[in-house]
């Protein structure tokens, strides 16, 4: 690797500022799955690592607090797969959380950090829009709240400025539960990056929502304010109809080694089904 | 060139304090400024799990943790797994009855993951030991022997956090 400084700030204000100064010749760390990959591989190079890790407004934790589950910049994978009210309330991020890499990755692999890197192929990136996640972020300015549909652009940008760092994710809990599912289509089965993604939400008055990644240059979300894909007695043609246009204009690169842009169109359509029905089985089981 | 870094670490149980390259990995710093040579450089991706160690319980790859993150850390490699007295643990020891090392570059790795594996589930299911053992390829292909001793000791050794030493913070 090629030499760079070290900072472990112990208050937001410092690392708020030192990331301000820097700018790009700095890099946030926090699990470091795959800040240090590019940094070892060169393709990224910076004057100075900021470990975030330390920072207590950012510490890793999961609460509830005003109607909202305020999840910390740098709570582990590991930690969100587990918890009892993300697998009730939030099931498709649970499972995209449990399905991230192996053992050791979800140990260390951070949920801002997943967001931060703006891969199109983001685990928990569907599930989250799903459920109206919305990113906590200070900066210079101060606090902002942004909605995460708000917050990715492409593959390695966000919405984030300079000098601005996520300290959580926050999840409106619903008053009527929406009961989702997260799918994933690898190379193999394990530990790979995702081909697709696709997350899928229905409530009980059959408002739905599906968000899918991997397919273009970030995650997007949809809305079937049709109510079929939350109605069980819907047909499989009226399902197929209303996918065809909420998956319409996704676009799956044609130079990505991990899968043909027409593999990746014809699993969109196979996860959406099958997210859907685990999604319409966990609202029957309450 | 940046300035070192000094840090304060449990290593095996043992009080340890070492100054680091910054750009060092917590596997550079225990192969090269700690003489522990057990966990090893493979992939540096974090696909292959041969650098598998044990940071405040929970099994990491050192590849892809910075050395200057674990200050204040309780870390565990495969040098600490034997018994103090001398011997193999259990876990070790089914390993060798079962046949599970060949080549066994990917040992030390396969080992501490079991062991996290066994001290938070300590009765797993196959599919527990499959996915518990994911981030951990074997060139050789000894996988059912691998499994097999990791379902043996769950059957027949209680496998116990060991209590981290007071913390270095």
């Amino acid at each position: 690797m090629q030499p760079f400084a070290y900072s472990r700030p112990g208050t937001l204000a410092e690392a708020v500022a030192l990331l301000e100064e820097r700018g790009p010749g700095a890099r946030v760390l926090a699990g470091g799955t795959d800040l240090l990959i590019r940094l070892r591989d060169g393709s990224l190079d910076p004057e100075v690592v900021v470990d975030v890790k330390r920072v207590p407004e950012l510490a890793p934790g999961i609460r509830a607090d005003d109607g909202r589950l305020v999840i910390g910049a740098t709570t582990t994978m590991t930690e969100i797969a587990a918890h009892p009210v993300i697998r009730h309330e939030f099931a498709a991020l649970a499972d995209a959380a449990a399905y991230v890499g192996s053992v050791q990755i979800r140990n260390r692999a951070t949920l801002a950090g997943n967001l931060c890197n703006a891969s199109p192929a983001a685990d928990t990136a569907p599930a989250l829009l799903v459920h109206g996640a919305v990113v906590v972020a200070a900066g210079p300015e101060g606090t902002r709240r942004i909605p995460l549909d708000a917050f990715f652009v492409r593959s390695g940008v966000t919405t984030l400025a300079r000098g601005e760092l996520v300290t959580a994710v926050d999840l409106p809990l619903p008053s009527t539960r929406l009961a989702s599912a997260h799918e994933r289509r690898t190379r193999r089965r394990g530990h790979d990056l995702a081909a697709v993604t696709m997350a899928v939400g229905v409530d009980a008055r059959g408002a739905a929502r599906l968000a899918f990644g991997s397919v273009g240059p970030r995650p997007v979300v949809r809305v079937d304010d049709t109510a079929t894909l939350g109605d069980r007695s819907a047909t499989d043609a009226d399902v197929d109809a209303i996918l065809d246009r909420l998956l319409g204009d996704a676009a799956p690169s044609r130079t990505s080694m991990r899968a043909s842009p027409g593999y990746r169109l014809a699993m969109l359509r196979v996860l959406a089904r099958r997210a859907r029905a685990t999604a319409l089985g966990r609202l029957a089981d309450g | 060139m940046a300035e070192r870094v000094a840090i304060e670490l449990v290593l095996n149980g043992a009080r340890r304090r070492v100054e680091v390259e910054p750009h060092h990995t917590l596997l550079d710093a225990l192969r090269d400024d700690l003489a522990l040579t057990g966990a090893k450089s493979c992939c540096l991706v974090g696909e292959c799990g041969a650098c598998t160690v044990m940071v405040d319980g929970r099994a990491v790859d050192s590849c892809l943790v910075l050395a200057a993150e674990v200050a204040g850390a309780d870390v565990r490699t495969v040098e600490g797994l034997a018994p103090a007295g001398g011997g193999l643990s259990t876990l070790q020891a089914k390993f060798l009855e079962h046949g599970a090392v060949q080549c066994g570059y990917c040992i030390p790795g396969q080992l501490m993951a079991a062991q996290a594996l066994l001290e938070t589930t300590p009765q797993p299911s196959d599919p527990e030991i499959e996915e518990g053992l994911a981030g951990n390829l074997c060139r050789c292909a000894c996988y059912e022997q691998i499994f097999d001793a990791v379902r043996e000791t769950a059957a027949t050794a209680v496998v116990e956090p060991r209590a981290p030493a007071a913390a270095a913070r």
